[in-house]
């Protein structure tokens, strides 16, 4: 099955995930939403809801676990943890990130298109 | 690696759906408690907490489903949804599936049926054989005389030795023996094979072996032979101590060297070989004497196999340059001789080549079935559609796709496809040898034409399947899923659906139903009226009152001088029986399976063209033979007793050969030289015809056989009906001499009855399917007459109110049935002027555009569907006005 296509939000969200759980440890779902929501200042509304299909398609490529466990206010809930290939992933997609960002903001400056 | 991991994740997915989904369930209650739980904790109000908890999330439907389109194989799962709801939809209308199953099974059951006969009988046509795809057969040409002639075995010899395109070059030539079982005695038929035969075929002998190199060569030398297992089993019970037993043949006792692998029934496409014997005893089994070292005797019937990666041009181009230098090495027996190689399915010394039109034929007709058969449900499914558009519309305004509408049209049509796939093959596995039964039966002869049910043959039905499952139920899922949703609500309740483009559309597949049924008809009605033209064509000799049979001399070892004798004394005994009128002996008789010896002469004062050698046919017939048969000479005599050996060599001739070589001069008391011999002409015979009524005037002379000797043809004129006669015939000849056996006794008019098989055949075949179609095609009319009449009941009712009557109703209804059938006759029409080339070949004295055929198949077109329209034209008629305007 090929890759899904750059979505740059998708992708941007894979990053968030993996970047959440490298940082943070195994969390549950609200927790990585909450996370995220707070990392950008709250300015990044998350759709919530899609959060959960992008958990599982994290699992099915073997780049994060689950595992049922107890919340800190002892309900049974689903925590995540970033495996080591979902490490090695973070770390070829943070530099991709940087490189393309860097690419972006060159184009962005005073004249930057034209030279 | 990633891929397979994540299809099993998924696959795993599917099997566990009901944790998966109790997962989501708890996971995504938490997550609302959670955030819930936070947005209290700021200071949100309970209530208010909850619903703005809801909104940040975003659908949770939605999320479950794209979370299970992930976590399993959504396709699938919806598939098996549809086919489930479709067998559902399939078992809740039992008459409308069991009707639409019928008419596809029959027609994928005739494609099929059809496939296998033509991959049994054409294309791989001998069972067990290798490299069938690399086979020819071989068969040679004389230039300036149209069909093919036989090879002989100096010339085969040399192809096999200076072609170097072929892996074998292979003789098999079929030939019919006796073979005496204590003192009866059984006619067989038998193939005399190269020694290559076995081995180059790829076929091992079950017990023994094959023939060897050296039993090719020496005059009758080598008295040995194959037997088939059938014969094995059957004759000798399966004796394992069989290798090295005797076997009389044609009066010979044969030594038994092996028995061929059960499904091997040799290479003539038709018969099933029982006995193999090799060339070395050619002399003995075909009649005309010794040829194998005889260049001009042409009797060689066989097989090449080319190497691999040669193609047909490039064999037939290096065959032909041989075939050039034999000429110029040998002019006397080789000038205008050439070689001609066919592919095994137009092989024209066996069955293939002469039941290859029929066959095709037999395709054409299928598919013809087939698409009536296909437009036939396509009609029922949109019929049904229409009945089921409440559902669709219902199904499209909560939410469905099109797409999903559609999906769930075609499945349903795919399920119907593959119950009739399943009966379809079936059903050719039943008739895949039934092709035999088309063929009239011939006593003594096992004909065998077994069809084929490989992989490819399965394969190609299964893409027939397919095909016409697109082709039917396309068109109504199409319409269906396009219903226009605020129309269709509004329309509900009443009133005109269903009109429009749809009506068009069945008004279409029905003329299309109709078109291919009068095709049909059309082809059937050409080959009746071929069939009669043919029998209503004189052969040139009395086929009443007389009587022909067979004695084989040459089985019973008689030499020329005793059989002379016997048939001097048959003759007069006959003659003297009362009834009888005249009989005589001939070489063969007219119209037989054998085909008459050829010679090639000069005509004294005709000069041939340079390249060419005039070859004519010819047989010796006994003193009274032209008056047995009824052929009047139209000049000279007949031969007398007294033309034997001790008097000068004489001949009759027919009249084209003397208008064709005598031009103009009276040929009698001139000569011509035949096999290195001066004839000298006595008479001339009127034009008759010699193998079949449809060929063509050719020349051809006649030899008194009290010169040229032999003669196993009887024929016996008689004024009583000539079976009261086959008993004293059969006690005359036992009491002259009992070691002599009677062939078949057949009239001449059995005889010649018999040449027209393969018209008959084809004839069988059209009226078979051609009343198919005419009945599918009524059907289909019928359900669009009635479904109309059922929608139109409102405005029947109204018309009726204002002051029709019932005859204007039924008027009505009939009109635009006929109006539809007229439609599709004149498309018909169109369809037919181009097709009924397929039976050209097969028409004789008919044109394929006879206008009478075409104006008998537009009238019984047009009285099937007046028969079609009846019923709902009479429903019409009873139209209640007040009960059809109330509803």
């Amino acid at each position: 099955m090929p890759p899904d296509k750059p979505d740059v939000l998708h992708g941007s969200l894979v990053l968030m995930v993996l970047r959440t759980l490298d940082s943070m440890g195994p969390q549950h779902g609200w927790g990585i939403a909450r996370r995220i929501e707070q990392t950008s200042g709250d300015v990044l509304e998350l759709n919530q809801g899609s959060l959960y299909p992008a958990l599982l398609r994290l699992e099915q490529l073997g780049w994060i676990a689950s595992k049922w466990g107890t919340s800190e206010n002892n309900r049974r809930a689903r925590f995540y943890s970033i495996t080591r290939a979902g490490k090695k992933q973070l770390a070829s997609e943070t530099e991709n990130w940087e490189r393309i960002s860097g690419i972006i903001s060159r184009f962005l400056r005073p004249g930057g298109a034209s030279s | 690696m990633k891929c397979l991991r994540v299809l099993w994740h998924r696959f795993a997915g599917m099997l566990s759906k009901d944790r998966l989904e109790r997962d989501l369930e708890d996971e995504l209650a938490f997550h609302l408690q959670m955030e819930t739980a936070a947005l209290i904790r700021r200071g949100m109000p309970p209530e208010e907490a909850r619903f703005s908890a809801l909104r940040r999330f975003g659908g949770i439907a939605r999320t479950k489903e794209t979370y299970r389109e992930t976590g399993g194989f959504p396709m699938i799962e919806v598939f098996w949804q549809d086919v489930r709801f479709a067998f559902r939809m399939l078992r809740r209308n039992p008459g409308f599936s069991l009707l639409a199953i019928l008419c596809l099974t029959l027609g994928i059951g005739a494609n099929a049926t059809v496939f296998s006969w033509i991959e049994g009988i054409l294309l791989r046509p001998f069972p067990l054989v290798d490299n069938q795809e690399r086979m020819m057969a071989i068969t040679g040409t004389s230039r300036g005389v149209p069909g093919h002639t036989d090879v002989s075995r100096p010339d085969y010899q040399d192809f096999a030795r200076d072609c170097t395109a072929f892996d074998a070059f292979i003789v098999d030539r079929i030939t019919g023996i006796t073979l005496s079982v204590g003192d009866r005695a059984e006619r067989a038929p038998a193939s005399i094979v190269s020694s290559n035969y076995f081995d180059a075929l790829g076929v091992h002998p079950i017990l023994g072996r094959g023939f060897e190199p050296a039993e090719d060569v020496g005059r009758n030398a080598h008295p040995v032979t194959v037997i088939s297992y059938k014969v094995w089993r059957e004759r000798y019970r399966g004796d394992p101590g069989i290798i090295g037993k005797a076997q009389m043949l044609n009066g010979v006792p044969h030594t038994i060297i092996g028995v061929a692998p059960e499904d091997f029934h040799g290479t003539f496409v038709g018969w099933a070989m029982q006995f193999w014997l090799p060339l070395s005893m050619q002399e003995l089994f075909d009649p005309g004497g010794y040829k194998l070292e005889d260049r001009g005797a042409r009797w060689i019937e066989g097989f090449v196999r080319l190497k691999p990666g040669v193609s047909h041009q490039q064999a037939q181009s290096e065959i032909s340059a041989v075939a050039k230098q034999l000429e110029d090495a040998y002019p006397a027996t080789n000038r205008g001789r050439g070689i001609q190689l066919y592919p095994l399915w137009q092989t024209p010394f066996n069955k293939a080549g002469t039941l290859l039109p029929t066959l095709r034929l037999s395709l054409a007709v299928a598919i013809a079935v087939l698409l009536i058969a296909c437009a036939n449900v396509s009609n029922l499914l949109l019929l049904r559609s229409f009945r089921r558009r409440h559902e669709m519309t219902v199904r499209l305004a909560i939410g469905s796709t099109r797409r999903r509408v559609f999906a769930q049209l075609l499945t349903e049509g795919s399920i119907l496809a593959a119950f009739a796939a399943a009966g379809g093959l079936a059903l050719a596995y039943t008739c895949r040898n039934l092709f035999v039964l088309l063929l009239p039966a011939r006593s003594g002869v096992s004909m065998y034409l077994p069809g084929e049910l490989d992989w490819r043959v399965l394969a190609l039905s299964t893409g027939v399947c397919a095909v016409s499952t697109l082709l039917f139920a396309l068109v109504p899922a199409i319409q269906a899923s396009d219903i226009d949703l605020a129309g269709a609500m509004r329309a509900e309740s009443g009133g005109v659906v269903g009109g429009g483009r749809r009506a068009l559309v069945r008004s279409i597949l029905v003329q299309v139903q109709v078109a291919l049924s009068f095709l049909l008809l059309v082809g059937t009605g050409l080959l009746m009226r071929s069939l009669r033209a043919v029998e209503a064509t004189n052969p040139g000799f009395s086929t009443a009152n007389v009587l022909a049979t067979t004695i084989d001399f040459a089985a019973a070892g008689h030499n020329r001088d005793r059989t002379r004798n016997f048939q001097e004394l048959l003759i007069e005994r006959l003659q003297s029986l009362a009834g009888v009128q005249s009989a005589a002996f001939t070489g063969l008789a007219p119209f037989t399976v054998r085909s008459y010896q050829s010679a090639s002469i000069t005509v004294e004062g005709y000069e041939a063209p340079p390249d060419q050698q005039i070859t004519v046919d010819f047989v010796g017939v006994g003193p009274s033979y032209f008056a047995t048969m009824g052929i009047p000479l139209v000049e000279g005599r007949a031969f007398a007793h007294t033309d034997t050996n001790t008097a000068p060599p004489v001949a009759i001739i027919n009249e084209v050969m003397a208008s064709q070589y005598w031009k103009g001069l009276d040929p009698v008391g001139r000569r011509f030289q035949a096999k290195g011999q001066w004839l000298q002409v006595v008479g001339i015979a009127r034009m008759s015809k010699y193998e079949n009524l449809t060929e063509i005037p050719r020349p051809f002379y006649y030899t008194p056989l009290l010169q040229t000797g032999g003669g196993s043809g009887l024929e016996v004129r008689t004024a009583l009906p000539p079976e009261t006669l086959t008993k004293a015939l059969r006690s005359e000849i036992q009491r002259l001499d009992s070691s002599l056996i009677l062939g078949e006794v057949i009239t001449m008019r059995e005889q010649v009855g018999r040449t027209t098989a393969v018209q008959r055949t084809a004839l069988a075949m059209l009226a078979l399917f051609g009343g198919l179609a005419l009945l599918l095609a009524a059907i289909g009319l019928y359900g669009v007459m009635s479904y109309t009449v059922s929608q139109r009941m409102r405005e029947f009712g109204l018309r009726m109110a204002l002051g029709a009557d019932t005859a204007d109703l039924l008027r009505g209804v009939i009109r635009h049935g006929l109006t539809l059938t007229a439609a599709g006759i004149l498309l018909g029409i169109v369809i037919t002027m181009v097709l009924t080339k397929l039976v050209a070949n097969l028409l004789y004295h008919v044109s394929p555009r006879d206008p009478f055929t075409f104006g008998a198949a537009g009238v019984v077109m047009a009285i099937a569907s007046l028969a079609a329209c009846l019923v709902p034209a009479w429903r019409a008629s009873r139209t209640d006005p007040v009960r059809a305007l109330r509803s």
